[in-house]
């Protein structure tokens, strides 16, 4: 079956079957591999994606679920040589070790900032409770993360 | 050129991680690639009698290996006790079988399940106490894998009664349970063969140490195996020793099947099959006098080793030497003992077995403030060890001892005197306390560890004034990329940026040993810099000896394979003095230091704790990145947070009930403290610029610190971790309140 979907602004129409992980598909199809699997069941957030600008578990969509909607995958931000305000205050704060979590961290962060672009640390917390870090302890990716939102002010 | 060292340098592999496109192990593809599968048994312990395939089964296209096609069945870590795969004995729940690789996954899951394994159980042994009682002997004569002495003073000859005849003598025994490390990136590893020989790439720590697995069960020679690091997602400990089990079963199904192997775990896999921390009972009694002079401490140690020895002596070792805590003891007794049982084997875990004894002294310290009626903070600060006194090994603290500033700075950061004295503060249901932890950590290897392991690196100068720095430490997330590039910068006065760092693999970088135990910046970074040091003196030789201006000579020097390179090895100091035999001397040539301090609210309907506030002051030596090593001190502390408070592996005979991360709990966001990291600098005099370890030091403090927190706001005495609130609720039953 055919499904058609924009991903990271391009429009796709994709052979597939409806119930592929759209995980899977983004990784595998696409060679978008900067969406990572930590769980396969919606428990890390290391596969955060945006869907229609809200953040979602990519493992635990169908591609079927996708069809007409948007999709915006860590390769949807900046590249390594262009990173937007909140990627660079994200290596700056030291809220990327491993880096593993990143990428699903920036687009929940990224989803937060479009809704809040001045949020408390509280807010910040409740926006990234389904991204789990094991490196950081979290508190640089907070300053992170409000440093990002200073930075978007200055520069869009 | 101004100094990079000391500066909060952005790490280097930031910029590719924050935009996806750094490349870890299952991002890899190679043409042609099968993906890789693992059978397990699912008892404990019994007598494997066959492998059956499903005659039904369509097996084309599924390469199946076994333990026949496996040429050394040992995988050479400390002993050789544990098979590539199984051949006639499981001796855990998760004991690997057989190997399936196909190139459709959906196949490969499907072909899962039509193996069947035929197996007589046996009674398994599963903890502890079974071990010790020896009714089954699964490890000859008496279950016990290793053992350790430690005496001082009186300890030598008085044993176990050293503690006899103090004023006042205070017994307790504590408790903690295995910990998952829950790297993000689960393990995985790609292999393939070709006419060098075999080629690995994945998620590791230590690329010699899977070098020397596949040589010894392949039987080939050091240029017959090239392993290389790929970008990891996260170690802790657990890409210590385990990769090599994943390097050797990728490489047997790409030898059989001709085509390159990806084998990545899922989650369940990864948590049921990988190493753990160790459970732990620790057993102590001391001796003071009444206005609270520590004098003698006996103590007992007792790991679960796990079914395979693995590293467990030397983590063995590790907590041995550090359960005497920071203080100052006169008389000493203290043994050390493994058991091997049929869970999982246990392994290498940050803190390194540190963390278990530290967490038992720790709260034994508390004990004897409460039975001596002293504030548990000045009872601290009374023994704490200093400058000249000498540690239970025997070995006498000349430098870098930064206890009393980590102290003096975490008390008056978080309030401590004034929160501890107003008492608990109860409003409505919530109750709010403080406690704290001191303690030390040993940086670098045991003992003689380093004058064996003799580590080495290599800085090239590249044309261009640049340079590129060659390592077996690898990047697993703590920052050693950026550090190393910081140290050498400096020491050729050049920028970090021109400073290139080696992708970590056998056929390029020199085994500048494992990356583990805090050794990096402090071992290996010293060299790094001895290295760049002696390139600098060489360019400056080249330009006053040829009139040249600084890069002309740099560029001559590049130009010149002889004489472009400076390979450095690892020296242990002079004077650093280790005995293995009486387990005595200079244990570590340095000790990181570290006072934490916890706040809690606990619940008192239902128990549940929220760790509001915490404080670390840290004691490193030097600090070369504070952004780096503030990051370390904090991630650190959260898994000691999580191991204090939720982290609960729930086991029934010997399989593991909840292996996924929607039953083992690790924090999120939500229930991470703001963290409060004062970092201290009380120099090392060999270290890289004063630098000591700092990777494992904030393991040990979290959950001591918690634990007492929660007694301050509760009463509850609490002497085992996890603390989830079933446990608080079982401890309020058994009126265990002051
Ligand atoms: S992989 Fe999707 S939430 Fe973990
Ligand atoms: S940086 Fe490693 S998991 Fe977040």
């Amino acid at each position: 079956m055919s499904v058609t979907l924009t991903v990271n602004g391009s429009l796709l129409t994709l052979e597939a079957p409806p119930a592929s992980r759209l995980l899977d598909v983004l990784r595998e199809r696409l060679g978008l591999t900067g969406t990572k699997e930590g769980c396969g069941e919606g428990e890390c957030g290391a596969c955060t994606i945006l869907l229609d600008g809200v953040p979602v578990n990519s493992c635990l969509v169908a591609l079927g679920q996708c069809a007409g909607r948007e999709v915006t995958t860590v390769e949807g931000l900046g590249d390594a040589q262009h990173l937007t305000p909140l990627q660079e205050a994200m290596v700056t704060e030291g809220g990327a070790q491993c880096g593993i979590c990143t990428p699903g961290m920036l687009l929940s962060a990224e989803a937060l900032l479009r809704e809040k672009p001045a949020p408390t640390d509280g807010e910040i917390r409740e926006a990234i409770a389904g991204n789990v870090c094991r490196c950081t302890g979290y508190q640089r990716i907070v300053n992170a993360i409000t440093e990002g939102a200073r930075r978007r002010e200055v520069r869009p | 050129m101004a100094p990079s060292v000391g500066k909060s340098v952005p790490r280097v592999d930031g910029p590719a991680k924050a935009a996806g496109s750094a490349r870890y192990v299952d991002d890899l593809v190679l043409p042609g690639m099968l993906h890789g599968a693992t059978v397990r048994s699912d008892v404990a312990r019994g007598r494997l009698l066959g492998v059956d395939l499903d005659p039904a089964f369509d097996w084309s296209g599924i390469t199946v290996v076994t333990a026949e096609d496996v040429p050394v069945n040992s995988v050479p870590i400390i002993e050789t006790d544990q098979p590539v795969l199984a051949r006639d004995e499981i001796r855990h729940a998760y004991e690997p079988v057989a190997l399936l690789a196909c190139e459709d996954r959906l196949r490969l899951e499907k072909a899962l399940r039509h193996v069947a394994l035929r197996v007589e159980p046996l009674p398994p042994v599963l903890t502890i106490d079974d071990a010790l009682a020896a009714r089954e002997v699964i490890r000859p004569p008496d279950n016990v894998s290793k053992r350790y002495l430690i005496t001082k003073g009186k300890g030598g000859t008085a044993g176990p009664g050293v503690v006899d005849g103090c004023e006042v003598v205070v017994r307790g025994v504590y408790e903690s349970g295995a910990q998952e490390h829950v790297y993000i990136e689960p393990n995985g590893m790609i292999a393939f063969w070709d006419e060098e020989g075999a080629h690995v790439e994945g998620s590791l720590q230590c690329p010699y140490y899977v070098q020397k697995g596949i040589k010894g069960v392949f039987g080939l020679p050091d240029d017959g195996v090239d392993v290389t690091q790929a970008v990891t997602g996260g170690g802790f400990g657990g890409k210590e020793e385990y990769p090599t089990i994943l390097a050797l079963h990728a490489l047997l199904l790409a030898k059989k099947s001709g085509r390159p192997v990806k084998l990545v775990y899922g989650r369940q896999e990864d948590v049921e099959a990988s190493t753990k921390r160790h459970p732990s009972r620790v057993e102590i009694a001391t001796g003071c006098d009444r206005d609270g002079t520590l004098r003698a401490v006996s103590i007992r140690v007792l790991f679960d080793g796990g079914a395979y020895v693995t590293l467990t002596p030397v983590v063995l070792s590790r907590g041995a030497l550090h359960a005497c805590g920071a203080y100052r003891w006169e008389d000493v007794h203290v043994e050390a003992l493994a058991v091997a049982t049929n869970t999982p084997p246990n392994g290498a875990f940050r803190g390194f077995g540190a963390p278990q004894t530290i967490w038992a002294i720790e709260r034994h310290l508390d004990r004897i403030a409460r039975t001596l009626g002293l504030d548990p903070m000045e009872l601290r600060r009374k023994n704490l060890l200093r400058l000249g006194d000498t540690t239970a090994t025997g070995q006498t603290l000349k430098e870098s001892v930064g206890v009393e500033e980590c102290v003096e700075k975490a008390i008056a950061a978080s309030g401590f005197v004034e929160k501890r004295a107003r008492g608990p503060v109860v409003t409505g249901r919530l109750a709010r306390g403080i406690g704290a932890a001191v303690f030390l950590h040993g940086a670098g290897f045991t003992g003689s560890g380093e004058k064996y392991l003799k580590g080495k690196i290599a800085v090239d100068l590249l044309p261009g004034e640049r340079a590129l720095v060659r390592t077996a430490s690898t990047e697993m997330g703590q920052g050693t990329e950026t550090v190393f590039r910081q140290i050498v910068a400096d020491a050729l006065g050049i920028a970090v940026d021109a400073v290139d760092f080696a992708v970590p693999s056998t056929k390029n970088v020199p085994d500048s040993g494992p990356t583990v135990a805090s050794r990096t910046v402090m071992v290996v970074g010293s060299i790094a810099e001895r290295a760049a040091t002696e390139l600098r003196a060489r360019v400056g030789q080249e330009a006053t000896a040829r009139g040249l201006s600084r890069s002309e000579a740099w560029e001559r020097l590049a130009a010149d394979p002889a004489r472009a390179t400076a390979l450095v090895q690892y020296e242990p100091p002079p004077g650093v003095v280790w005995d293995d035999a009486t387990y005595s001397g200079d244990a570590y040539p340095a000790y990181g230091w570290a006072c934490d301090i916890a706040e809690v609210e606990v619940d008192l309907d239902t128990f549940e704790t929220k760790v509001t506030g915490f404080w670390a002051a840290v004691d490193v030596g030097r600090v070369m990145n504070p952004t780096l090593c503030a990051g370390q001190v904090e991630g650190g502390t959260l898994q000691a947070i999580g191991w204090a408070l939720t982290e609960k592996l729930v086991t029934r005979d010997g399989k593991i009930l909840n292996p996924r991360m929607t039953n083992y709990i690790v924090p999120t966001s939500l229930d991470a403290p703001p963290f409060t990291t004062i970092l201290v600098e009380a120099p090392y005099s060999r270290g890289p610029g004063g630098a000591k370890g700092v990777g494992e030091l904030p393991m040990d403090g979290g959950a001591p610190a918690v634990a007492a927190a929660i007694e301050h706001a509760t009463g509850l005495v609490l002497d085992r971790v996890p603390l989830l609130p079933e446990d608080l609720f079982e401890a309020s039953l058994k009126g265990d309140a002051r």
